[in-house]
């Protein structure tokens, strides 16, 4: 078991997770409610990295983030280091990867609130900011919690993009699914199976908590 | 300001009125006196339920104004449009739109936004208790029969004390049992409240049974505003009468002389005698008669024929129809196939024996039960 790559991994699934959360929130209740010229365009480009190969996608982040680039050139400016083949460069690869993962649920949850939900709220006295906390948000919430989940098992078990963007650096981007890829090269089963089994398990949970939540969107049952 | 608004300015209830091209065209005007309650009435696609939510500012119409209660809440051509939250307006959603995720108490509880947060609790249960929801207090709507969620969507708009009550069809979603009795149960609760109320609905019994003053609309276009009982006898176009689903409705009639004390028509052959009405002789207008005022009239004899003010039809017994406590009767008048007067008389073994369907007869009503209108407007 390679410790510092688990860490790794959990520390990065946990930030995207986080980082991603009010951004999903934010951009999946707007691309719910609202009816704008570009909105199929937006949701497309949100849904790209589901059908793109990641190492596509992978290949795309590195020329953006390498130093030839203005966002690299910024980075290097900033820290005196390379976007590529860092923590922040992956965390960055990892938030745009996992958009539609964080969006798509996020706006289903906010698309089944009827508008008269919404509307009976304001004629209550309510004030917009506190129907989105007292009204949308609690019954969004199973689509919320459904995002971090998706998102953070997502995180933990991205590869493509992972490799392509951090190279595998131990402590600093060789997360566990660099760490199982390594293993099976180097013939070690043990290694590789039981930070897959991890990974399974990791997996499963997320996925079960994705379910469980679908059923209780608008609050019906809960 | 409403809080400095006079006691004169109150008096005044809701007036308003709203006028746009499109895309949902609107050429309407309103004026509820507080106390009164005021139905709504039209087809679907008639524009009602936009007229409610441009009172309660979920809708904005190009032009229009709206004074509650001595306030403006909407003067398009001042650029005054106060949001939902400000106008002080309770509104019950045809499907009543309660909060799912709270219990019936924190939805009453959501709207006392005035109150400190921790008296609204009592204050909603108190709500509550008067509607008799106190033993489901606690229940989510989900947990709540239809008519249960309706009180609490009522005490929820109720709970702001509000300077105006819309309800949007709020028996629709009932059986007929729980709609008798919460109608009674809201023209009840409509005693003890001196606000204005709009009830929008398209069932003529429940604006008759609950309303004092009705407003007819279609097409976005307010027709006729009136106490319910004349509007539904005595509508002033084609088109009204349509939208109350008038019986004894017949087209094609021709003013031929219009005395001072009556008017005549001939319609199909016949001269049907009428009140007084100011139309000049020649004019295309369509009549009724309220069925109410039909009654059979001997068929081979000549009483009340040529009788001043009274009009004798001859022809045959159509349907007969025994319901309990009435029987309802179709008359086809001669030369006049498909225009058939319907009329209720004593159902068998009250009143005399019913003619058979196809039996020769005659009917007679008077001149002034006899109301004529205008085809269009």
């Amino acid at each position: 078991m390679d410790w510092l790559a688990l860490a790794l991994s959990l520390k990065l699934g946990g930030v995207t997770a986080a980082v991603l959360l009010p951004i999903g929130v934010l951009a999946g209740r707007a691309l719910a409610l609202r009816d704008f010229a570009a909105k199929g365009l937006v949701q497309a480009l949100l849904a790209l990295p589901l059908v793109l190969p990641p190492s596509v996608l992978g290949y795309y982040l590195l020329v953006a983030f390498g130093a030839a680039s203005p966002l690299g050139a910024v980075w290097v400016m900033l820290t005196g280091h390379t976007l590529a083949f860092s923590f922040g460069g992956l965390l960055l690869a990892s938030l745009i990867v996992n958009l539609p993962f964080a969006v798509q649920p996020i706006e289903r949850a906010f698309a089944t609130i009827a508008p008269e939900i919404r509307e009976a709220a304001w004629v209550s006295g309510l004030s917009r900011w506190a129907t989105f906390w007292r009204i949308e948000l609690p019954l969004a919430w199973p689509g919320v919690l459904g995002a971090f989940a998706l998102t953070f098992a997502h995180t933990m078990g991205e590869f493509g993009v992972v490799l392509m963007v951090g190279g595998g650096i131990p402590g600093e981007t060789r997360t566990v699914s660099i760490a199982i890829y390594d293993r099976a090269q180097a013939l070690d089963g043990g290694g590789a199976g039981m930070m897959s089994l991890l990974l399974l398990v990791f997996a499963l949970i997320a996925l079960a908590v994705v379910q469980g939540m679908g059923g209780r969107i608008g609050g019906r049952d809960g | 300001m409403a809080e400095r608004a006079t006691e004169a300015e109150r008096s005044l209830g809701l007036v308003a009125e709203f006028a746009q091209p499109g895309p949902i065209p609107l050429a309407a005007q309103l004026r509820v006196a507080p106390g009164e309650l005021h139905a709504l009435i039209g087809p679907s696609g008639s524009g009602k339920t936009t007229l409610l939510r441009a009172l309660a500012g979920l809708y904005r119409p190009r032009h229009g104004r709206i004074v509650c209660a001595g306030e403006f809440w909407l003067d398009t051509a001042a650029g005054r449009d106060l949001s939902p939250q400000r106008r002080r307006v309770g509104l019950v959603f045809q499907h009543y739109a309660l909060f799912p995720h709270l219990s019936a108490e924190e939805n009453v509880a959501a709207a006392l936004t005035d109150l400190p947060r921790a008296a609204r609790g009592k204050r909603a249960r108190a709500l509550l208790a008067q509607m008799g929801l106190a033993a489901v207090a606690a229940r989510r709507p989900a947990m709540l029969s239809g008519g249960e969620q309706q009180r609490v969507a009522l005490a929820r708009a109720l709970a702001r004390a509000p300077a105006l009550l819309l309800l949007d069809e709020p028996f629709a979603a009932l059986d007929t049992r729980t709609r008798r009795h919460l109608r009674q149960e809201l023209a009840a609760l409509h005693r003890g409240l001196a606000i204005p109320v709009v009830l929008v609905t398209h069932d003529l019994e429940e604006a008759a049974a609950l309303a004092s003053q009705m407003t007819v609309l279609a097409q976005g276009r307010t027709l006729q505003t009136g106490p319910p009982r004349e509007i539904m006898t005595r509508p002033a176009s084609l088109a009204i009468a349509r939208v109350v689903d008038l019986q004894n409705l017949f087209e094609g009639a021709v003013v031929i002389k219009a005395a001072a004390g009556a008017t005549s028509l001939a319609w199909r052959g016949l001269r049907i005698e009428a009140a007084a009405d100011p139309l000049p002789p020649g004019a295309e207008i369509a009549w009724t008669v309220a069925p109410a005022a039909i009654s059979w009239a001997d068929p081979g004899g000549a009483a009340g024929e040529g009788r001043a003010g009274w009009n004798i039809v001859r022809g045959r017994v159509g349907e007969v129809a025994a319901l309990p406590g009435v029987a309802r009767v179709t008359f086809i008048a001669d030369g006049t196939e498909e225009a058939a007067f319907v009329f209720p008389c004593p159902p068998p073994g009250i009143g005399p024996p019913l003619p058979n369907p196809g039996a020769r007869a005659a009917i007679g009503f008077p001149a002034a039960a006899v109301h004529l209108m205008a085809l269009s407007g």
